[in-house]
């Protein structure tokens, strides 16, 4: 019996998930087709975005949504250097915890920058949209540095 | 704007793993062999081994290397089957159709595959079948040079004989 050459062979293996939403983030996600970041204030009168279904301290079930801007400050970050096929930029970029205006706790989204030195904490950021939102995360393309970080 | 008629219930969220696939020296030899029209199995090198189609290399009963290559018969068994109601997403076959475990002849244990070319009620245990093989110029490394199995007008195996057929048939 000969030794036949070993075969090898790339292979992808799907899942082709649909998620349900739930009210909650339905009308997040709802928003970013809109073009509006929304969140929602929480019994001790913070606003969280993205919204939460349940009062983080209280439990009960929040229901007062609030459009925040699509303007922030940047509260911590990480630069990746090195972009893998899953990221959302494909050059270096950073991921940030960002607080947006009108809202309490950040949300973390991808900040396009040049450099690594560009970005700092306190750095304000925009929101840059894609052409045809359709309802996801992904609507933002990335967060954009302002130009004028205190 | 959207109205409440609007708001987003669901989304797509598809994961996707991508591998390098491997064969493995056996699989990749059973592959080659069935590139050539073959269906090979192998088996220790011991009077009365059983035969495994498609080898791993090893016998999961003692662990022991299956350096022996067997021929195998393209007629087969029905071990035991399923009616596929369900459409699988990017499957190109139409429900409803049998998926088989099938035991060559010559072989010992089953491997799993399609029936067509019959009628799914009557599809039972024991049945015997053929393969329909695609044109040769197409034949690669893939178990689908088989495109499915087809009932032929022999008589059913008994249950306790399934697995323990001869080979025969290759006098070709």
């Amino acid at each position: 019996m000969s030794q036949p050459d070993l075969l090898k062979q790339p292979f992808e293996l799907g899942f082709t998930y649909t998620r349900s939403t739930g009210p909650v983030v339905g009308r997040f996600l709802t928003g970013l087709r809109n073009r509006e970041i929304i969140g929602n204030r929480a019994s001790d009168g913070r606003v969280i975005v993205p919204p939460m279904e349940y009062d983080p301290v209280t439990a009960d079930a929040l229901d007062e949504f609030v459009p925040v801007s699509d303007e922030g400050v940047i509260v911590s970050w990480a630069w990746v250097s090195e972009p893998r096929e899953a990221h959302p930029m494909e050059k270096p970029f950073a991921w940030a915890m960002i607080r947006l205006k009108g809202a309490d706790v950040p949300m973390i989204h991808c900040v396009a920058a040049p450099e690594e030195s560009a970005v700092s904490t306190g750095a304000r950021v925009k929101a840059r949209w894609v052409d045809e939102p359709r309802g996801y995360i992904t609507d933002i393309a990335c967060f954009e540095l302002m130009g004028d970080a205190s | 704007m959207s109205d409440e008629q609007d708001v987003i219930t669901d989304i797509e969220t598809p994961i996707y793993l991508k591998y390098n696939f491997t064969a493995g020296l056996a699989p990749s030899r059973f592959l080659t062999q069935l590139k050539n029209g073959k269906l090979t199995g192998q088996r220790r090198a011991e009077p009365d081994a059983p035969v495994y189609v498609p080898p791993r290399g090893s016998c999961p009963a003692s662990g022991m290397p299956t350096d022996e290559e067997v021929e195998v018969s393209d007629k087969a068994t029905v071990q035991s089957f399923t009616i596929v109601h369900i459409p699988i997403p990017n499957n190109p076959i139409q429900p409803p159709f049998v998926v088989a475990n099938l035991v060559a002849d010559g072989a010992n244990i089953s491997f799993i595959h399609l029936m067509s070319e019959c009628v799914n009620e009557e599809v039972r245990i024991g049945q015997r079948v053929q393969a329909v093989w695609k044109p040769e110029e197409e034949w690669d490394y893939a178990m689908d040079n088989i495109r499915y199995f087809k009932p032929i007008d022999e008589p059913d195996v008994a249950v306790d004989m399934i697995g323990k057929l001869p080979v025969t048939g290759l006098e070709e």
